[in-house]
């Protein structure tokens, strides 16, 4: 196992890495940029995919190459090229600072980075067991006997199950004098039956929907234990074809963790991404209904509402040693007993805001340029449990596992479904419910949070397909929540 | 080809030697190491396609294939490496801008090349950037090695056999070679329509080439190019948006993109909230082009109609009259490859004739388990996923779009929607929001603007007999939420459109 935390890879052909991001960032000087930084990549990817208890998909994928950035002005030119050598870097570094040369054409305010110390390092995350060396039987064990388990269950016509694995090596190098290399593994998994009626299909997944990811390694897999979980799944997306319907109207709704870490990661962690604030993804992802004048003052949610983003928690998704501009990971309060604090940013929107860079502007791969992306936005625990939740819920519907999700382009409005309910009358949960939703407005929905489950229950979710950018860069996020009730949410809408 | 020829490969025809050289490398290798187990008998618990498998499909879609010729090998009855390669090159430049400046401004050129193999029937496929000799004798090995290791994979329809395509795909030169420069003259013109207003979007130019070889003797190559302007103008409290696509750059229109954006905001930054109820709607291109990609990938994707996921039954009327949809890779605006994920020949067949439902998407996969033919609609590297018509055309109608509006006593025009995702799967029940411009429409004319609402809405229903008004003859590439040309469609009217919530919840 390697030591976690800062270690010394003993990745080959690394000094030759850094020798091609130098080479970028040394074309995009020669160029004339004011500033430049450039990621050598190489992204190793292992999905396996089985359904009804039949394998049906196993990749290997590698993605290698160098991106460069180079600054001029107010814009960022960027380019890259999936040839590995010093002569195609340098050629990527002098079309980055054309490309930003280009952009003069346009112009705004200058950009400026706020500073960050000038970094060499080296970073692994933490983990047991490399799942790249876990044989391929195995795995295909694990996804083939889950889903053969749900398929059996009578009704379920659907079993699908995913193992997923990421190992990232990424070489950085700025002008300013940067040297870092990070490895970064990530493991994650997921299963989901699916029972289909005459006009409906019912689903229930597990962990959570979507696959769960955490950095580390094959260790994840096993504690899941897909093939233990995979009879109860089953069972429930079949009863759901018989509940009854999830009821209309006013009434306290009880989140189990993974949904609520969506609900943070839509109305709370997009939210907070200064670049939207700027109004720098405002075509396509939207702006932000928080202003930058209201920062310390407004009122996000109740005074049970701490929330964090969070770059150091073991394990969880979103964990690094620097982000993809050589600021170290760290941790930030956002919400602060209800008020909001802080916000998440890169070096440029930093500087242009007057905040701390925050060490969370991220790519997605090396073809990409880097940009603000969440790191584990989460709440902190709070001292209740789901137990006292429900015991203490006299109309309410608890509701679990991501079905559907959509939120305005200000992070305003949002509705959410879930796979499965359970009513709740007299402290006692009396019934499941099929098709729950629920709809609200952040900061009133977030107000109306008056119980919140404490450690024990608090888990760091990984959600691995949040989509930003232009072109589109999937990001990988992490979302620490435990259980918690919202007073007189408007549920059960429908078509 | 040396090392330094591959690293270096950019035309097309580098691009098919090179998946000629990787099916090379499979023929060549010895199969796999000795030191892994050998492919045995098929595994007793996976069976090879179910027999509900095969009698779910109707019979419009079923014909002899060569899936099930007798010349083909059947999966897991022998040692024989097959393998399907696809090298593919993209060039794209991308101008961004917001706040009226241009921020971000990016290029890429990257050659990768996928392979799927098939030992004995036991698949294994793979990817990479990395194409040195050595390198993909690599993957060629450890794919091979991988696919050894796995049980038989029961819907392996074996390598593409070889077949013609039909049309050459629609490439311009002048779309390659755009510059940076050339895109940001596009957008200074898009932000001067509106000096006093903060415009946001982009304009892109992407060139795709793409070679296929495979071991059954398939060998294909082609090209694709696409140019997008999408962007918006805002006011404090408003914003309207427009879009063009393109084969060629030189046909975007950036002021006119950039005026009727503009003319979108201007008339939006006053404007009433309504209560939420069913509405009358008139929904533009970009709206409509949301539906039918929703109703492309829950609907005629073959796989969910195999799994019972899909509202499709087949030859029966389930849409209203008024609606004809076609996937088209033929068409001469079309944005599209002439072969499709696997190689096979993509060609135009019928998704809803006249309102009745006709043709699923499928690929060679879902195409051996239904007993039909695959008609190209494979996405790379997407087995698991299904396959999905991705040149969607809907028939447009005679009336100007401007005049769709005649006869709604009161209702919205709907210019774009936001963040639309499935609630339920099989009747393809929706949930998101309008943006960029929602208009009130009173006795027959656009009287104000409205906010922003929130609607909860079944597409198929919404779409079902008796439901259209009308259909606009302004028929053009939208950009439906998930990506720019992928759809062309109409402005439509529809008596009924459900609307749930409004700004204020």
């Amino acid at each position: 196992m390697p030591d976690p935390g800062r270690t010394t890879p003993t990745r080959q052909a690394g000094d030759e890495m850094f020798d091609h991001a130098r080479a970028a960032v040394q074309g995009a000087l020669d160029a004339g940029a004011t500033y430049a930084d450039a990621r050598v990549v190489i992204r190793r990817h292992e999905s396996l995919q089985a359904q009804n208890g039949a394998l049906e998909a196993v990749r290997n994928d590698v993605e290698a190459g160098v991106g460069v950035r180079a600054l001029i002005g107010s814009s960022w030119g960027f380019a890259a090229s999936s040839e590995l050598t010093d002569k195609a870097a340098k050629a990527a570094g002098a079309e980055a600072t054309a490309t930003a040369k280009a952009s003069d054409r346009v112009p705004g305010s200058g950009l400026h980075l706020a500073d960050v110390p000038a970094a060499e390092d080296r970073y692994t995350t933490p983990f047991h067991e490399d799942p790249f060396t876990v044989p391929l039987d195995d795995k295909v064990e694990v996804v083939v006997s889950a889903t053969r388990t749900m398929h059996e269950v009578e009704g379920v016509l659907v079993a699908t199950a995913q193992l997923m694995f990421w190992d990232t090596d990424k070489w950085f190098v700025s002008s300013q004098g940067h040297r870092i290399h990070q490895r970064i593994v990530e493991t994650g998994c997921g299963m989901d039956a699916t029972a289909v009626g005459e006009q409906e299909t019912q689903r229930r997944s597990y962990p959570q929907s979507f696959g769960h990811v955490e950095t580390g390694g094959y260790e994840v897999i096993r504690r899941f234990d897909l093939p233990g979980n995979a009879q109860a799944t089953a069972e429930e997306a079949v009863q759901l074809l018989s509940a009854d319907q999830c009821p209309s109207g006013a009434l306290d709704v009880i989140l189990e963790s993974s949904q609520l870490a969506l609900q943070i990661h839509e109305s709370v962690g997009h939210a907070i991404e200064l670049d939207r604030i700027l109004g720098w993804e405002a075509a396509f992802a939207g702006t932000s209904f928080l202003e930058l004048e209201q920062l310390g003052r407004l009122r996000y949610g109740s005074e049970l509402m701490n929330i964090t983003a969070d770059a150091t928690i073991p394990g969880a998704l979103s964990t690094f040693g620097y982000d993809d501009e050589g600021t170290p990971a760290q941790c930030v309060d956002i919400v602060k007993e209800g008020t909001w604090v802080g916000v998440l940013s890169g070096r440029d929107s930093a500087h242009l805001a007057g905040l701390p860079p925050g060490g969370m502007v991220r790519a997605d791969g090396f073809n990409r340029i880097p940009m603000v992306r969440m790191t584990n936005v989460g709440l902190t625990p709070g001292e209740s449990s789901m137990e006292e939740i429900v015991a203490e819920t006299k109309h309410g519907v608890v509701m679990a596992t991501n079905r559907s999700w959509s939120i305005d382009d200000k992070r305003l409005n949002f509705q959410f479904g879930c796979e499965i309910g359970w009513e709740v009358r007299d402290g006692k949960r009396v019934r499941m419910v099929k098709n729950p939703t629920y709809t609200g407005i952040t900061p009133r929905f977030w107000g109306s949070m008056d119980m919140l489950a404490g450690g024990d229950e608090w888990f760091p979710w990984g959600v691995p397909n949040c989509g930003k950018g232009q072109p589109m860069q999937v990001g990988h996020t992490g979302h620490p929540a435990a259980p918690a009730r919202f007073r007189d949410v408007r549920v059960g809408v429908k078509a | 080809m040396t090392t330094s020829m591959m690293t270096a490969a950019r035309s097309l025809d580098d691009l098919q030697t090179l998946a000629d050289r990787v099916v090379e490398l499979v023929r060549a290798h010895p199969g796999p190491g000795t030191g892994h187990p050998g492919p045995g008998p098929a595994p007793d618990h996976l069976g090879a396609g179910t027999a509900s498998d095969s009698t779910e499909v109707a019979d419009t879609d079923s014909q002899p294939t060569p899936d099930t010729a007798p010349d083909t090998p059947s999966p897991g009855d022998s040692t024989e490496v097959e393998a399907n390669v696809r090298v593919s090159r993209s060039r794209h430049g991308l101008t961004r801008f917001a706040n009226s400046f241009i921020h971000q401004h990016v290029g890429e050129d990257t050659v990768s090349v996928a392979l799927t193999v098939a030992v004995g029937g036991r698949t294994a496929s793979a990817s990479t950037t990395r194409i040195a000799d050595e390198e993909l004798a690599e993957l060629v090995d450890t794919t091979i090695t991988s696919a050894a290791l796995q049980p038989v994979d029961p819907h392996w329809p074996g390598a593409t056999p070889p077949a013609d395509t039909t049309f050459a795909g629609n490439h311009d030169d002048a779309t390659v070679a755009a510059t940076p420069d050339e895109r940001a003259a596009g957008v200074e013109a898009f932000v001067s329509a509106g000096p006093e207003l903060r415009a946001a979007g982009y304009l892109d130019t992407e060139a795709s080439w793409v070679a296929f070889a495979s071991t059954a003797g398939q060998r294909v190559a082609g090209s694709t190019t696409r140019a997008t302007i999408d962007g918006i103008h805002q006011t404090d409290t408003s914003a309207g948006s427009a879009h063009q696509t393109s084969v060629r750059v030189a046909e975007l229109d950036a002021p006119a993109a950039g005026a009727l954006a503009a003319d979108r905001a201007r008339r939006s930054a006053s404007f009433l909230d309504i209560e939420p109820g069913a509405y009358p709607v008139v929904l533009g291109p970009e709206a409509v082009a949301t539906i039918l990609t929703f109703l492309a990938v829950y609907g005629f994707n073959a796989k969910s109609y195999l799994e019972g996921g899909s509202f499709a039954e087949l030859g029966t009327q389930q849409f209203d009259a008024a609606i004809t949809v076609w996937q088209d890779p033929t068409d001469p605006r079309a944005i599209g490859l002439p072969f499709d994920g696997e190689g096979t020949p993509r060609e135009r067949f019928p998704l809803i004739e006249a309102g009745v439902t006709r043709t699923l998407a499928h690929d060679r996969r879902t195409a051996k388990r239904a007993g039909a033919t695959s008609n190209g609609s494979a996405v790379p590297g997407a087995e698991a996923f299904g396959a999905v018509p991705t040149n969607v055309v809907m028939s447009g109608g005679d009336t100007p779009a401007s005049e769709l509006i005649a006869g709604i006593d009161r209702g919205l025009l709907i210019t774009q929607f936001h963040y639309v995702r499935v609630l339920e799967p099989k009747t393809v029940t929706s949930t998101g929001l309008t943006r960029n411009g929602t208009f009130l429409i009173e006795d027959g004319e656009v009287t104000g603007a409205v906010g922003n609402l929130r609607f909860t809405q079944g597409f198929v229903a919404a779409l079902a007999a008796g439901q259209v008004r009308g259909l606009g003859d302004d028929q053009r590439y939208a950009d439906g939420e998930f990506g720019a040309g992928m759809v062309i469609a109409p402005s439509l009217a529809l008596h009924s459109w459900n609307f749930t919530g409004g700004a204020k919840g």
